[in-house]
């Protein structure tokens, strides 16, 4: 049975649907930014970020108002508050994209270090992995979900092999090659967090839809 | 604060099913009830509720052409089997109803009624009987200089109050509620809900209501039902967070009732 309100909570989840595609373009923008070393772009991207910000209030806000006139239950309860805590994960996804910009900002005029091999593959799991967790949250699909989770090992084994380059292979062996090594080093711990946003995202969603608690237990995947 | 008793069940339901006139308004219910804690009851009208809370008391013997079947333990004994003391269950087990019924009687005269009729008054005890029930839902302080006034000048509040410290006067172990709040305004169904969490630590409180919300609030335990069949039961967080059955999550999301 359709209830007077279920345009209402279905418009809380377009919203966050709308953001994630913003966040998406913002971390796409910030990746390309980096490729091509392009601090003009870094910098509209940076500026960029005021609009995510708005988003995530406004958001925020819409869905304290569900909860006040509503106050929901089940289903409707977990979907609102999970709601909440994807907004909150997104943006901070926008705002790693600001900081990847700011590390572009930091290598302008300087030859890159090393040609990128594993950043922009970490780069392309991070964007692979937020395109999951959104689209499962936009689906309520739960096995989406768990494939974002358990791409997350990747992530993490690609960001280890970025720091273990440049510490090892540069910066212990030639201390001068810091200044670009550094925020190379920065870059791929801000995309690990993103994929850490990502998996976060999905966990919420699996647990929105089934009700299923994930988070901190992976073996019950 | 009162110790909790050790038991964890203080009444047992064991596949009741009651017709009235060929038409069955409970069918197979199984469920046992925790002592000390506030279990409620919801489903859309027409769902048992009230039916399922009168047989705690056997107030559905009242009703021409009933049948029950099945059993319902309390304190270890079956009050469904022959020759059970009405009387003494009803004192047990009391029930406090939509709108406030006190008598038309003083406000302690009210209090005084149950103890005198089960034999339980001495002459000296009435006064401290009135004292401390009325402070036990905390009436004390409002009415202790007019304890002669009549019982039906009281606000509808006051006065689901007084019916309640009516039923605690004869010491009872269970409090039947069946919508005690509906006829009252927002604020005085507060002041119940504080008094019916002050009273779970002593009593086992079961309330029917239709307020969802209410259910969540106030409740430990809760049991949806509807066309007569107890279709889930469980600890209230559980149950409004994520309930296990279709039908629940629907009555409780709103999708119907």
């Amino acid at each position: 049975m359709e209830r007077y309100y279920d345009d209402e909570i279905r418009l809380l989840s377009e919203k966050i649907s709308t953001m994630g595609e913003a966040v998406q373009e913002r971390l796409a923008q910030a990746v390309d930014a980096l490729k091509r070393q392009d601090v003009n772009l870094a910098r509209q991207t940076i500026a960029a970020d005021e609009e995510i910000d708005r988003m995530e209030l406004e958001n925020e806000e819409y869905a304290l108002a569900l909860l006040a006139r509503f106050q929901p239950q089940a289903g409707d309860l977990r979907f609102i508050t999970n709601a909440m805590k994807i907004n909150a994960e997104l943006e901070r996804i926008a705002d790693l994209a600001v900081d990847i910009c700011q590390r572009v900002e930091d290598l302008a005029g300087q030859p890159l270090l090393k040609p990128l091999v594993d950043i922009p593959l970490l780069a392309e799991v991070a964007r692979e992995m937020i395109r999951g967790a959104i689209s499962s949250f936009v689906s309520r699909d739960v096995e989406t979900a768990k494939t974002v989770i358990l791409k997350d090992a990747q992530a993490d084994r690609l960001r280890n092999e970025v720091q273990r380059e440049l510490v090892y292979d540069y910066m212990a062996k030639d201390g001068s090659t810091a200044p670009r090594a550094m925020p190379l080093l920065l870059i791929s711990r801000h995309l690990e967090r993103i994929c850490d946003h990502a998996t976060n995202i999905a966990e919420d969603v699996i647990y929105m839809v089934n009700a299923q608690v994930v988070k901190h237990h992976p073996e019950r995947l | 604060m009162a110790q909790r008793p050790i038991c964890t069940e203080i009444i047992r339901v064991d596949r009741l099913n009651l017709f009235y006139a060929g038409l069955q308004a409970l069918k197979d219910v199984s469920v046992s009830i925790k002592p000390c804690a506030i279990t409620a009851i919801i489903g859309p009208s027409g769902c048992g509720k009230s039916t399922l809370l009168r047989c705690f008391n056997r107030m559905n013997d009242l009703i021409e052409g009933v049948r029950i079947t099945g059993r319902i333990i309390i304190g270890g004994e079956d009050i469904m089997a022959r020759g059970v003391d009405l009387l003494s269950l009803r004192r047990k087990v009391g029930m406090v109803f939509q709108r406030p019924n006190p008598f038309p009687l003083s406000i302690s005269q009210n209090i005084t009624y149950g103890p005198r009729v089960h034999g339980m008054l001495g002459r000296q005890r009435s006064e401290e009987v009135v004292e401390q029930c009325l402070r036990a839902v905390l009436l004390w302080d409002d009415l202790k200089d007019s304890l002669n006034a009549p019982a039906l000048s009281l606000s509808l509040e006051k006065q689901q109050r007084l019916c309640i410290a009516r039923l605690l006067a004869v010491e009872p172990e269970i409090l039947l509620m069946d919508e005690p709040c509906s006829a009252l305004d927002p604020i005085a169904t507060q002041r119940i809900e504080e008094l019916m969490t002050k009273l779970r630590e002593k009593y086992t409180i079961i309330i029917v209501t239709h307020n969802m919300q209410q259910a969540a609030r106030i409740s430990d335990q809760t049991g949806f039902m509807l066309l007569g069949e107890l279709v889930e039961f469980g600890e209230t967080r559980q149950m409004f967070t994520s309930p296990a059955d279709r039908r629940t999550e629907d009555y409780i999301t709103g999708r119907f009732g």
